[in-house]
């Protein structure tokens, strides 16, 4: 594998939405299922560019845009099975709409009115971690246990479980993600590592974490590593596919670098501009994720002619539906807090909960 | 020469003063170069002095402090960034283990002079582990001296005290007030790095309070000053060591005190000064030492932090019930 940028990728539709082969992978689906990515992936991005909308607008306090990321996301978020435990970093909106969760729960967690309660949902979606890399060795502790459980490697695909953990091209440099490569290659766990690879790590470069493609670093941790086109989603859809099959077989983990590009800002906080040139931005917008399958569709004809408008129709009506409850959403009661800092309350929290109350009740009467 | 500039641009003003009247001074962080930091407190510093004393680091605290001690003992004097309070702790060990003991270890022999800046506190709005106050945690270890500014003069110059200092330092920027104005008065001596500053004189009450919470406790004295109460505010610069020789002068004045901090109020800085004090003017005080903080649970989502975070009617509660007895 040579060390261009871009090397080595995995790419079975090309962004001008031709169908190509790739001797190890291929996408097994039907256009009927290409129609439902494209459907995930133009749903996803309006509700990505409704969070943002919505910080530009005061509602919420950050959104972390991945417009741009979609077949990535869709892709092995699509890969993986009901009963596979999914880890996100904090960036994956597209990852937990396939994954069957209300939109509002990630725009609650922006807007400042919950912290990620949507843990035990039963898409099986692990809350966002604001803290980089860290999630990394939570998703390797789960994969031990589904390893102690019994849960994989039974030879039944349909049940055995394994788990799919998110982060970005940063998140490589730090500790936590290094350790988890580390646990789950000695533990031969379950688990594959998915790496989008957006290019920047909010100003810094992928080459300031990495000097050669991230997904080669697997090697020296004993996993295979693979590079996909993070902007092909179908791609993104066998090569996933395939590391989860492996490690749901029993044959240990594997990392994905998902080369994609974040077409936005990091969050709504920073100034692309500062860092990045528009060229860059423009050269990937020809690489579009959505574009692609729009134009593969449209040249296969197996979709009606109305497809697009009704889909465009219907991503504006999750917009909305999304919009309006989030605008809706109540704001926490500080009081609670006080219930859920432990499993099993102490007389100091209740007797401090109690003069809270009396505190503040104290306010409502003048 | 006497400027007005917000706290961040004073810092900023600080760095750059440092890095030009030494050429050992390396700044190190995420985001730090191009960007100029998340918050622009190093906006402009890596077009002056260039990508080697201004770099860009890795996405790693645990590096980014861990190789900063390894510059130090190399005879550099890194000044490395935490993006936001709540991702310190990838570097904690470091910081705690390494950094802090480095020259008790050697016996003197080797010397760590490293800055830890760190943004710190809430109001500002912000998601999970962005808006917290980590300051008991590296008072806590004996070591390390731990400062914070609660204005642009102090901003300056306690900037450049600290990298000029041959210890390891955490130095504490509250987040929130980095957009508030001040004087800065580039030319007289500053106030030595480690006392406390009396930054309004009363007779009544004193409150003991630092960085965020500073601006605060002003505006609490004024509102208390209405009701006929004269409150002294005392801005304690330093959290370690504490400089308890005006604490004391203050409080033997007054006979009462209150401490406000951000931080959750148990195991924190103000226990630190409740001790302190019982031992110290247990004879003067009319009152015990009590403390304004925030809850004893986590920093909650930031649509009620306003409740969480100590403000006026907080501390005028409390400055009622030391009155009360
Ligand atoms: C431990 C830690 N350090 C710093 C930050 C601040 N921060 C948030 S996102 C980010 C960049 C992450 O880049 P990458 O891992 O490439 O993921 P991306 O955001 O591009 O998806 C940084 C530095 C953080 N959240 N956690």
């Amino acid at each position: 594998m040579s060390d261009t940028p871009d090397s080595g990728l995995v790419q079975l539709l090309t962004p001008e939405g031709e169908r190509v082969e790739h001797p190890d992978f291929s996408f097994p689906g039907d256009d009927e299922m290409i129609a439902g990515f494209l459907r995930d992936m133009v749903i996803a991005r309006r509700i990505d560019s409704e969070g943002t909308a919505l910080q530009r607008q005061g509602q919420l306090g950050l959104w972390a845009s991945m417009t741009g990321q979609e077949a990535a996301q869709v892709g092995s978020g699509r890969a993986a099975k009901k009963q596979d435990y999914v880890v996100p970093s904090y960036r994956e909106t597209a990852v937990a709409w396939v994954r069957g969760l209300d939109p509002v729960a990630l725009s609650a967690v922006f807007r400042g009115v919950d912290l990620g309660a949507w843990a035990g949902n039963d898409g099986n979606f692990h809350p966002y971690t604001m803290v980089v890399g860290s999630q990394a060795l939570h998703a390797v502790g789960y994969a031990m246990g589904i390893t102690a459980d019994g849960a994989t490697a039974t030879g039944n695909p349909d049940t055995d479980e394994a788990v799919l953990a998110f982060f970005g091209d940063g998140a490589t440099s730090q500790g936590d993600v290094n350790e988890a490569l580390v646990f789950s290659s000695s533990f031969q766990s379950p688990i594959v590592f998915l790496c989008q690879n957006n290019q920047w790590a909010i100003s810094v470069p992928t080459t300031r974490q990495s000097r050669i493609p991230i997904a080669r670093r697997a090697d020296g941790f004993g996993m295979p590593g693979i590079r996909v086109d993070g902007n092909d989603v179908l791609a993104s859809f066998a090569v996933t596919s395939w590391a989860l099959d492996r490690a749901r077989a029993g044959e240990g983990p594997a990392f994905i670098e998902a080369f994609t590009y974040r077409m936005g800002a990091h969050t709504t906080s920073d100034d692309p501009t500062k860092y990045r040139l528009n060229a860059e931005l423009e050269s990937w917008k020809l690489k579009d994720p959505i574009e692609r399958v729009r134009a593969y569709l449209r040249r296969s004809g197996s979709v009606a002619a109305s497809f697009f408008d009704d889909l465009a129709a219907q991503a504006d009506d999750v917009a909305a539906d999304f919009r309006s409850r989030t605008l809706a959403l109540a704001d926490p009661l500080l009081e609670d807090s006080f219930d859920l800092v432990h499993a099993e309350a102490t007389e100091h929290i209740i007797e401090q909960k109690a003069a809270y109350i009396d505190y503040a009740s104290s306010f409502e009467e003048e | 020469m006497a400027e007005t500039l917000t706290l961040g641009k004073a810092l900023n003003a600080g760095l750059r003063k440092a890095l030009e009247s030494d050429p050992k001074v390396i700044l190190a962080g995420e985001d730090i170069g191009k960007l100029g930091g998340v918050f622009r407190i190093t906006e402009g510093l890596q077009a002056t002095f260039g990508e080697d004393r201004v770099i860009d680091s890795p996405l790693a605290e645990s590096g980014i402090v861990g190789t900063a001690i390894g510059m130090a003992m190399r005879g550099y004097r890194p000044v490395v960034e935490i993006q936001f309070d709540g991702f310190v702790f990838p570097a904690y060990d470091q910081i705690v283990t390494q950094l802090a003991k480095i020259h008790h270890r050697t016996r003197g022999q080797l010397k760590v002079p490293v800055v830890v800046r760190i943004p710190y506190g809430g109001g500002i709005g912000a998601v999970e582990h962005h808006s917290e106050s980590p300051e008991a945690y590296f008072a806590h270890t004996t070591g390390l001296k731990v400062v914070t500014c609660a204005n642009a003069n102090d901003a300056y110059w306690m900037i450049q005290q600290v990298i000029a200092s041959d210890d390891p330092y955490i130095f504490l920027e509250p987040k929130r007030r980095y957009h508030d104005r001040g004087e800065v008065d580039t030319e007289s001596e500053p106030l030595t790095l480690h006392a406390a500053r009396v930054a309004r004189e009363g007779s009544d009450l004193t409150l003991l309070c630092y960085g965020p919470m500073v601006k605060t406790c002003l505006q609490v004295a004024d509102a208390a000053a209405e009701e006929g109460r004269s409150l002294e505010v005392v801005d304690l610069r330093t959290l370690s060591p504490i400089d308890m020789a005006t604490v004391v002068t203050s409080v033997h004045r007054t006979s009462r005190a209150v401490v406000v901090h951000e931080a959750q109020v148990s195991y924190g800085i103000g226990a630190e000064l409740a001790a302190r004090l019982s031992e110290q003017c247990f004879y003067d005080m009319e009152a015990p030492v009590l403390r304004v903080g925030g809850y004893d649970v986590p920093y909650p989502p930031s649509r009620v932090e306003e409740e969480y975070l100590p403000d006026l009617d907080r501390i005028l509660d409390a400055v009622d019930r030391s009155f009360a007895y």
